[in-house]
């Protein structure tokens, strides 16, 4: 019961963040797109229920915004896990074995590009170029850079986030 | 707030006086009632390895010798050796130490700050420059390179717009709004020769000029900073080292255009460049920089950040307008041009990031200045992005001009272990690869479309033997089929058929017809293709067949990857000499596709590997071969 309480509780928090969120882009020119950028800051992706109620709030019919949503590969519907994976997929990375790597992560997390794992914990994206190509190939787990990696380093990075 | 022009001299010429000690190269000053500065790079690559720590570190060690009133920690923009990163500098020495960690800063302190004895083992560059006199101007990555757009990266701190005002900063504004009328202005950049630095190469005066002629009260500028293509962080770069500098070109478009409204569209993946330029904006309206009457001269100019959100068309100018609008970043067929009808349907001007840092300069020393750098059709330089099997993986930037032999070996120090240079990819998904029998070739413009390839935004990413053309072709085409928005066909489905093939050819499943129809898919996509997205994404395919063919024949006909690199054509042998049947291969192979005991021969079975290699990972004796 109790537990319920405080999801009730974020829930309701949740939607005043957004309400403000909305209220902040109202009156902005092409407002659709900040407007999901803040919004999936607070949700972390964004559910049916988030852009319905934008769509309402901005006036837009929600076939747009879900033809937003789907359009923009930052926009997720669905949820990510407590530590997002991204492994750079861009040419530098590329030809200095990022591939290796992806196919490292998959193993052993026994989960494919765009899922997450059934815990929760992990989330695996291959990404476009984050520019951090001096450090070739390169891995971000949530804010966090590795990079210069080898598919050996994967273990050794993913043990340190299992004991989190 | 500068309300005026004097206003704004008064506050360089003081601002300038606490910069000195960076811009005067002397020779070793005694601790003992000098100042020293020490400057750390702050942008993504040394970021990523850890520089704010070494900062963090570096203001602990102040306070640890109490030397707060003589040193001083300052977080700059890139000095362009981003593999070697941590990078600081301690100035007015002007000695630069690499790879320095957060241990390292105690020691630097002692022997360096201290002791005046530098620390050789941290020093930049190769190790024969090791006495002082030889530093930065010898390092040959350095001594090559001319910078323009880059030239106060790793000198001023990005989030302090003083220190972009000592160095001449808004100066160019100042003198357009004083001196110079919107057409003056509009002519000086016609003449100076520039041209657009996001890909096109379309002259920026020109640009400027069918936007000001057209007779509306509202017009846009827009500053195109979608930095998409794989391998490119020029922009970045520029956007997190000097965030003034395209911030006060803005301002002089919209003044010689007629617009008081600015966006900048900034790809959500650059976090600190969305967050420097906040703050650079904020700054400036501070100032009364931007805002109403900016130094009093009745012009306004308003500056707003726009977030991307990961679709690479919107590197795309109509595509770009759309998503600012809110809505899917899908391109628009031309005409209009956005010069007429653009975000909004006003007239609407977009310059990429690299071509709005050239502005400030041309304005301050004159189009006959910039015009006297780089070749006869491309003047002034070009920023590149050096990545891949390079030693120097960084950020450059030399005359237009230079040859790719000259970047990659000079500058760029060369292919790493040993390796051979097979190619250089210029231009992303949109470019081509450049072989080796064309190093010399002067780059510009235009020299480099006559390739096959293109400029594109900057991004250079050089190959060696150990990388497959064909799948080259087939990661790029694989990453339009993914960013194709869908609105033509050509694109579309053009080069989802152009992947298939590759595909298949990567498979060992190809024909020599298959080469056939690509070429003619090829042709028809860049004919018919709607954006520049489409009508380039052939490039890659083009350009490796015209160069490369022999490596599509060795796939199609021999059923051979001759670098090892698609792997249903890779074949893992066992040499029996050197095997010596202790069997760990037949152990760990996943497959269970090694046969073989201490009185038989180990063996693969072919038919049932699945080629993950790693019985030859395993292999103590290195007996299992990797056979292309």
């Amino acid at each position: 019961m109790s537990e319920k309480c405080t999801l009730c509780a974020e829930a309701q928090e949740n939607a005043k963040k957004l309400d403000a969120i909305i209220e902040k882009y109202k009156d902005t020119d092409g407002a659709l797109i900040p407007v999901l950028h803040e919004a999936q800051d607070v949700y972390g992706y964004l559910p049916l229920e988030v852009q319905r109620t934008i769509a309402e709030k901005l006036n837009i019919p929600l076939a747009e915004v879900y033809g937003v949503v789907s359009f923009y590969t930052q926009f997720s519907i669905n949820p990510k896990g407590k530590y997002k994976i991204n492994v750079c997929m861009g040419t530098a990375c590329y030809v200095k074995g990022a591939n290796d790597i992806l196919d490292k992560f998959k193993t052993r997390l026994s989960i494919d590009v765009g899922e997450c794992t059934d815990d929760q914990k992990f989330s695996l994206d291959a990404c476009r170029c984050i520019g951090a190509c001096g450090l070739a190939p390169v891995v971000t787990i949530n804010d966090e850079v590795y990079g210069k990696l080898t598919a050996d380093d994967v273990d050794d990075i993913l043990d340190k986030y299992e004991d989190l | 707030m500068i309300k005026n022009f004097e206003e704004l001299n008064a506050l360089r010429d003081k601002a300038v006086k606490s910069m000195e000690i960076r811009l005067e190269r002397t020779d070793i000053t005694p601790v003992e009632g000098g100042k020293i500065h020490i400057l750390v790079c702050g942008v993504a690559g040394c970021v990523s390895s850890g520089s704010l720590k070494v900062a963090e570190a570096v203001e602990a060690q102040i306070k640890v010798h109490n030397l707060g009133h003589d040193v001083k920690v300052i977080k700059t923009g890139c000095f362009g050796l981003c593999a070697e990163g941590p990078i600081m500098m301690i100035c007015p020495e002007h000695v630069m130490y690499t790879k320095v960690t957060p241990e390292d800063v105690s020691e630097i302190f002692e022997s360096h700050i201290l002791g005046g004895k530098v620390v050789k083992r941290l020093l930049a560059g190769e190790k024969e420059y090791e006495e002082i006199e030889d530093r930065l101007p010898q390092i040959p990555f350095y001594k090559m390179q001319k910078r323009i757009a880059l030239c106060n990266c790793g000198i001023i701190d990005p989030e302090n717009i003083d220190e972009y005002i000592a160095l001449d900063g808004y100066q160019a504004l100042a003198k357009v709004l004083n001196e110079m009328e919107p057409d003056e202005v509009i002519d000086e950049v016609k003449k100076s020769g520039l041209r657009g630095r996001g890909g096109g190469g379309f002259p920026t005066g020109r640009k400027w000029e069918s936007s000001a002629v057209v007779k509306e009260h509202t017009k846009y500028v827009i500053c195109n900073a979608d930095e998409g293509d794989p391998g490119a962080f020029m922009d970045r770069s520029i956007l997190e080292g000097d965030p003034h500098s395209v911030i006060e070109a803005m301002i002089i478009n919209g003044y010689a255009v007629g617009s008081n409204q600015g966006y900048i569209y900034v790809r959500a993946e650059y976090p600190v460049a969305v967050q420097r330029l906040r703050i650079a904006i904020k700054q400036a309206e501070d100032y009364g920089l931007l805002g109403k009457n900016i130094l009093g001269k009745g012009f306004d100019f308003n500056l707003e950040v726009r977030l991307g959100a990961g679709a690479f068309v919107c590197g795309e100018g109509s595509a770009l307008m759309t998503s600012i609008e809110g809505k899917r970043g899908e391109p628009r067929p031309k005409p209009p041009r956005s010069a007429e009808k653009g975000l909004w349907k006003k007239p609407t001007v977009l310059n990429n990031v690299e071509t709005y840092a050239n502005i400030p300069q041309i304005i301050r020393n004159g189009a006959e200045w910039f015009a006297n750098i780089g070749t006869e059709k491309s003047k002034g330089t070009k920023v590149f992005a050096l990545g891949g099997k390079i030693n120097n993986i960084g950020l450059v930037e030399v005359p237009m001009g230079t040859t790719l032999r000259e970047i990659i070996y000079d500058i760029g120090g060369g292919i790493p272990d040993g390796g051979t240079f097979k190619a250089a990819q210029t231009g992303g998904p949109s470019g081509g690869c450049i072989p080796a029998e064309h190093l010399d070739t002067p780059i510009d413009y235009d020299s480099l479309t006559k390739l096959g390839s293109m400029m594109g935004s900057g991004g250079l990413i050089v190959m060696d033997e150990h990388t497959c053309m064909v799948d080259l072709a087939r990661f790029f085409l694989d990453f339009t089929v993914d960013e194709s928005c869908g609105k033509c066909p050509p694109c579309r489905i053009g080069t989802k058929r152009m992947h298939e093939i590759l595909v298949r050819i990567t498979e060992g499943k190809g024909t020599l017809e298959d080469l056939d129809k690509l070429e003619i898919l090829a042709r028809n996509i860049k004919a018919s293709a709607l954006c520049g997205l489409g009508q380039s994404a052939p490039n890659p395919v083009l350009s490796t067949l015209k160069y490369f063919r022999d490596e599509y024949v060795a796939h199609v006909v021999d059923k051979k990857c001759p670098a090892g690199v698609c792997v249903s054509m890779v074949k893992y042998i066992i040499d029996t000499d050197t095997c010596k049947r202790c069997g760990i291969c037949k152990k760990g192979c996943p497959a269970e596709c090694i046969s073989g005991d201490k009185n038989t021969p180990f063996a693969i079975n072919q038919d049932k590997c699945v080629k993950c290699g790693l019985c030859m990972e395993k292999c103590p004796f290195k007996a299992i071969l990797k056979n292309a």
